[in-house]
């Protein structure tokens, strides 16, 4: 088995004539990692894939692998196996011919390449189907031929375009559970492209987060989706209520925030007296006080909608200075069944909301 | 040319109703199946009776190919040809095919006009701008004579050569479409994940590209033989009348000596030919999806 590697973009750019695809991204990939490029359509995803894949030339920036720049090799040179968006198996050959095609264009012996795929067979639980078409197959054994036919030459890297996106919302489950399995048993380095913030959650050990070519914010999902540097990613990662107001008094690491006539307590590590901040606040972050219960942030406003979400309920609260809150509430929490113009009082610790950059974007 | 055209559209079958619950929407082309019928099944079935009623009623005729050496040297002129034309016309069709379908959109469209414009233009006006070019005095020879590579002019006009060459040239675009119709159909995403996992530009063509655009070429390959089994006016100018094939043959004994039953003989002869090729052909392949019919 070759070993897991490690990948670095450099101030990567892509311009199709005025128009920046991507845009200075740098990153790296530890070995054996499982990256997940995550962004809206058009955020330049798949072109950077492409360009990991060598599909795709950068007009600036260096791709290196283990530390050698890769950039100009053709991609049959870079050794890595790819997933496309829709799978791209080869609809004239067999599922085992599938598999064969990398290990043939290497020029491995037939005893040796029968070995290698009746084993990746295994790892995907396709062994029964190999001798049938690709049309003869399910949407989710597609999808798993393509992942055997991209790890069977044991690829340096593994790349994925969306791989589940095509699959039924119960199956991409299944599948996600079995990616990460694999990922976790043949210790490779995986890049993921999703625009599925769920998906990239669960998988990933780093989940980057792109907007219009530029990349936001890299990191771990929950210190992505505890701390998310803007307003985009506290958005784009989840649901997020966003309040701002100012800083009205500074005391040690927390800082007193007014928001119209409400003054909210909040762990603030910089900005100064008269500073405006904005605050993401995430919806299950947010207590219903009973009588006698406090907190550190205490609000009360009326509920103008609800919806119940099997698990637990999800409510909008109208606070008088904070605008609309949005607050999930596990089911068996719930000490009554919501209603409309119902009051409620709700709270929040000073560490439970993250100060955010306001890019501008929702 | 007329005469290649004909053969070619009385070989595609009559739609004949599969299913009778369709019955009423069969109902509906019923005129045009008349009319089908009227103009290209009628006198075909004319030109099979009189093949076994002139001069005598039977099978005489038919004898003839066996025995006479005229016919045969005919027939095999014309399958030589025949198959000739259809390789080269495969080999530069598929090329071109492949060019214009790996081409950019706004270049695939002067392309294909390229490709298309040929089609306007009578054959007969072709047929002669070719023996202008490749006679003895023609634009090739002299050009070929100035350069210095030659002495004495080739004869490349009013023999097998010159007709290869005129068929080949009428026969081009129509090996072009079907084949760029299938290699249109290639997923560009299969060529690159071929190249992702490893194989060369040549492999994937091998592999992949090649397999996959199989089918458009055998249609072109059937399409473009049927076609040049009834070329008439080609090899009649460009042939000089001293190679004869079927079309050329058959006019011979109907107009000039009079033997209307050989004549109507060998375009039975002709016509079953086709509709054998159809019928063995269409067991290998969907023949309804390569000329584009259904989905
Ligand atoms: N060949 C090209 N020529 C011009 N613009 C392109 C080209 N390829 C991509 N783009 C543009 O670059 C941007 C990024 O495209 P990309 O395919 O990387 O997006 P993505 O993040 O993968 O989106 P999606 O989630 O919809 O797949 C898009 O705005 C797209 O229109
Ligand atoms: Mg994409």
């Amino acid at each position: 088995m070759s070993q897991a590697h490690a990948l670095s973009l450099v101030g990567l750019t892509k311009r199709y004539g005025s128009f920046t695809a991507v845009n200075d991204v740098s990153l790296d990939v530890a070995q054996g990692q499982f990256l997940t490029l995550l962004g809206p359509s058009g955020s330049g995803k798949t072109t950077i894939l492409m360009a990991i894949a060598g599909f795709v030339a950068p007009s600036a920036g260096a791709i290196l692998l283990d530390g050698r720049e890769i950039t100009p090799l053709p991609p049959e040179k870079r050794d890595f196996g790819m997933v496309f968006q829709g799978y791209a198996l080869f609809p004239h050959m067999t599922v085992a011919e599938n598999l064969a095609f990398p290990l043939r264009v290497r020029g491995m012996e037939r005893a040796e390449r029968d070995t290698k795929i009746r084993a990746t067979l295994d790892l995907v639980q396709l062994s029964q189907f190999a001798e049938r078409r690709p049309s003869q197959l399910s949407g989710g054994q597609q999808q798993r031929v393509a992942l055997a036919r991209a790890l069977v030459f044991e690829p340096n890297l593994l790349l994925l375009d969306e791989p589940l996106s095509a699959l039924d919302k119960k199956l991409r489950a299944e599948l996600q559970d079995e990616l990460k399995t694999l990922h976790r048993r043949i210790g490779r380095t995986f890049i993921n492209v999703t625009h599925d913030q769920e998906e990239a959650m669960s998988l990933s050990d780093t989940v980057a987060i792109l907007n219009h070519g530029k990349l936001i914010q890299i990191g771990a999902p929950d210190a992505l989706y505890d701390r998310p540097r803007t307003r985009f990613v506290a958005g784009f990662l989840g649901k997020s209520n966003m309040i701002s107001g100012r800083i009205a008094e500074r005391i040690g690491a927390t800082a007193r925030v007014s928001v119209g006539a409400t003054t909210l307590t909040q762990r603030l590590a910089t900005g100064a007296t008269g500073d405006t901040v904005l605050l993401s606040l995430r919806p299950e972050r947010i207590a219903l006080l009973g009588d006698g219960e406090t907190a550190e942030n205490m609000v009360e406003g009326h509920v103008s909608a609800w919806s119940y979400l099997g698990a637990g309920h999800s409510l909008t609260v109208e606070t008088t200075d904070l605008g609309s809150l949005r607050l999930t509430l596990p089911t068996w929490r719930a000490p009554f069944a919501p209603a409309e113009g119902l009051t409620l009082r709700l709270g929040w610790p000073s560490d439970a909301a993250a100060p955010v950059e306001d890019d501008g974007d929702e | 040319m007329s005469s290649a055209v004909l053969t070619t559209r009385a070989a595609v079958p009559a739609p004949v109703p599969r299913h009778f619950a369709n019955a009423g929407w069969y109902a509906l082309i019923l005129p045009a199946f008349l009319l089908m019928t009227a103009i290209y099944v009628a006198p075909i079935l004319q030109v099979l009776a009189i093949s076994v009623t002139e001069p005598t009623t039977g099978l005489d005729n038919y004898e003839r190919l066996l025995t006479n050496a005229g016919v045969q040297r005919a027939i095999v002129t014309t399958l030589r040809i025949g198959l000739i034309t259809t390789a080269i016309a495969l080999l530069l069709g598929y090329v071109l095919a492949y060019v214009v379908a790996l081409a950019s959109p706004a270049a695939q469209r002067w392309w294909l006009l390229a490709v298309l414009v040929p089609l306007w233009i009578s054959v007969l006006v072709r047929a002669f701008a070719w023996v202008t070019l490749l006679r003895r005095q023609g634009l090739v020879n002299q050009g070929l004579m100035n350069a210095g590579i030659i002495d004495a002019p080739l004869a490349l006009v009013w023999n097998e050569l010159g007709i290869v060459i005129g068929m080949v040239h009428y026969m081009v675009p129509y090996a072009v479409l079907p084949m760029l119709a299938s290699m249109r159909e290639i997923d560009p995403r299969l060529l690159a994940a071929a190249r992702g996992l490893g194989a060369s530009r040549f492999t994937v063509f091998r592999r992949v590209f090649f397999p996959l655009s199989a089918p458009g070429l055998a249609a072109s390959g059937v399409l473009v033989f049927i076609f040049s089994l009834g070329f008439y006016i080609t090899p009649a100018i460009l042939g000089g009348g001293r190679t004869l094939m079927a079309a050329e043959w058959i006019k011979m004994q109907i107009l000039d000596i009079v033997r209307w039953g050989m004549g109507a003989m060998l375009a039975t002869v002709l016509v079953i030919a086709i509709l054998t090729t159809l019928a063995v052909f269409s067991r290998v392949v969907n023949l309804k999806r390569l000329f584009g019919a259904g989905a």
